[in-house]
């Protein structure tokens, strides 16, 4: 009985939470059901549209991919994203340790300068980039795109693995250092092992990152077998007036839902760089 | 005893002894990350401020001084003073609504309740998908024939001919000029709402439990302990999430650019997406640059309040 008398207090969180939700969410249920919808179920407008009034056809996402560049756009941006968040890695994890560890009083705040950078919106930058990107010759490839990106990816990558760096005891590096191991060598083999939880969520942050780029890629980019999916899917997926609905939402949330599941699993971590670490101690 | 081989690293060469050094091994750790962001940042930001004040476009690359005349240029066009209204309208309208709306999530999403990694799946799904398809959703479900919200509104008896709002059996949101600004705003709302939302989740559980507790035991009441101590503790918090959310909608172009394209008419146009329209497409680099560093005195603001922020933690 008592229990039943919690759950009933409990039950207006229930509702509102699962109501929020739902609303909160409705674009993208929407898109889903629509991805399946035979052209004559669609644009018939009378009837429930949010049932199937045709049987539910796959033909969209075969159109998607068969007649479309949908698979060039997802092998181009998972090229992009792959080889940006191998030079962000390369270049943040050793700035990071340095800041953290090896700079003293004036890294916390050159952690700050570098963070303050993320702040930089590339609505700013694209057009003396497009400048440099056309002297550079790497108009119309994706190699623009990879020279460009680590510009976001790299300061705020910094500063995640800075904070990580820092929660590790400085303890078991001295314990290295006295047991004969060069600075480098400590790094490799003792900080790096502990870390790769932290450079796991800069992966994710990176990649994610690149998919969700769409001004640089819109500015520098204008042949279509180069283009990331950011791109490619709402301009060359709407041809003029004439919208392939269907596989046009297809096309947004075959990419959105793993998105959202693996950015769900790293969100503590992402936070904790947004918090600019004003949460610890 | 056997003769235990010394590892590699542990023999002291010329780099790894270098490498010992702090003052030297700090440097050379941080210096690829300030070279990329001198060369690629530090540089764009120059020639932007240089772009503006000279005759640069895309067919004529040299560079010749004009003063503020891109400035006065830009500033005639009505196009222009309706994106620079729009911008700051529709940031302030957002981050008002995010701020409201984020504190009453994250008060609901600090308590513990069954499915609740469901419900912040569902709450984080419009940050962390690309923003461009996010708006897809959006344009396809405000869409001018085939919205379902029309039918809805239809069912409801309040579309449609002898109703609230009008005899036509569509809204036509994106044609007309007051619903093309709300629901670009809707839109910039749903998209920052979710990250207000963890970082002010990430304030309240932060808050130590014996300060509740006693609080509880001094016999507040809920709304006290929320009002009286858990809303001003996280008060820093709240700013970090607005500073980030008055970032993101200002400097965003992809809602705008995908929703409206700045339609009906100019009615949605945005700092972004003009000054896009007018250095890409239109090729005029110089009139662009100056565009978008209207985008420069609120970046600025929020700089320093970010600093001045960083600077109160590190007193703590």
């Amino acid at each position: 009985m008592r229990n039943f008398r919690r759950a009933l207090r409990r039950l207006p969180l229930y509702v509102g939470v699962s109501l929020f939700c739902f609303v909160y969410s409705f674009p993208f249920l929407w898109m889903v059901i629509t991805t399946f919808k035979q052209d004559r179920d669609l644009y018939r407008l009378e009837g429930n549209p949010f049932l199937y009034n045709q049987p539910p056809t796959l033909d969209n996402i075969r159109l998607l991919f068969e007649r479309t560049n949908y698979a060039t756009f997802l092998n181009n941006s998972a090229v992009v994203g792959v080889v940006v968040v191998l030079i962000t890695l390369v270049i943040a994890i050793p700035a990071g340790y340095s800041l953290a560890r090896l700079a003293g009083r004036w890294g916390e705040r050159a952690g700050i300068l570098i963070f303050l950078v993320y702040l930089v919106p590339p609505t700013l930058l694209f057009i003396p980039l497009f400048r440099i990107v056309v002297t550079l010759g790497l108009q119309n490839t994706i190699w623009s795109l990879i020279v460009v990106y680590p510009t976001m990816t790299i300061p705020f990558s910094t500063w995640l693995l800075m904070g990580f760096f820092k929660s590790i005891p400085r303890e078991l590096e001295e314990a290295a250092l006295v047991d004969g191991y060069s600075r480098l060598a400590a790094f490799r083999r003792v900080i790096l092992p502990l870390s790769m939880s932290g450079i796991t969520a800069v992966i994710v942050f990176t990649f994610t990152l690149t998919l969700h780029e769409f001004i640089y890629a819109l500015t520098f980019i204008s042949s279509s077998a180069q283009r990331t999916i950011s791109v490619g899917i709402p301009t060359e997926l709407i041809r003029g007036d004439v919208f392939y609905w269907q596989s046009l939402v297809a096309a947004a949330v075959i990419v959105a839902i793993p998105v959202g599941i693996i950015y769900n699993l790293f969100l503590d971590r992402l936070v904790e760089g947004f918090t600019m670490g004003a949460l610890k101690g | 005893m056997a003769v235990v081989d010394t590892p590699a690293e542990k023999r002291s060469g010329f780099f790894t002894g270098l490498a010992d050094r702090e003052e030297i091994l700090a440097p050379a750790f941080l210096a690829p990350a300030v070279a990329y962001i001198i060369l690629l940042v530090g540089v764009p930001v120059t020639l932007a401020i240089a772009f503006s004040v000279t005759d640069v476009t895309v067919g004529d690359t040299s560079l010749d001084f004009v003063g503020l005349a891109n400035f006065r240029a830009v500033f005639q066009t009505p196009q222009f003073r309706r994106a620079l209204v729009n911008s700051v309208v529709f940031t302030i309208a957002a981050q008002v609504i995010v701020i409201i709306l984020a504190n009453v999530l994250a008060v609901i999403l600090a308590e513990d309740f069954r499915g609740k990694w469901l419900a912040r799946f569902l709450i984080i799904l419009p940050w962390a998908t690309p923003i461009s398809l996010g708006t897809i959703g959006w344009l396809w479900m405000l869409d001018s024939t085939l919205s379902p919200l029309d039918w809805v509104m239809v069912q409801l008896g309040l579309l449609g001919p002898g109703s609230l709002f009008g005899p036509s059996d569509h809204m036509n949101f994106l044609g007309k000029e007051f619903l093309a600004m709300a629901s670009v705003t809707l839109v910039h709302i749903w998209r920052v709402l979710p990250l207000a939302t963890v970082i002010l989740v990430a304030g309240l559980t932060s808050i130590p439990n014996d300060l509740i507790d006693q609080a509880k035991v001094d016999g507040g009441s809920f709304m006290r302990i929320l009002f009286r101590i858990k809303l001003p503790l996280i008060l820093p918090i709240m700013a970090i999430a607005l500073l980030f959310g008055i970032v993101f909608t200002f400097t965003d172009m992809t809602v705008v650019y995908v929703l409206t394209r700045g339609g009906p008419v100019y009615y949605t146009q945005v700092l972004p997406v003009w000054s896009f329209y007018t250095g890409i497409n239109g090729g005029a680099l110089a009139q662009g640059a100056a565009i978008a560093l209207f985008l420069f005195p609120v970046l600025l603001a929020v700089a320093i309040l970010m600093l001045q922020m960083a600077r109160r933690m590190e007193v703590n």
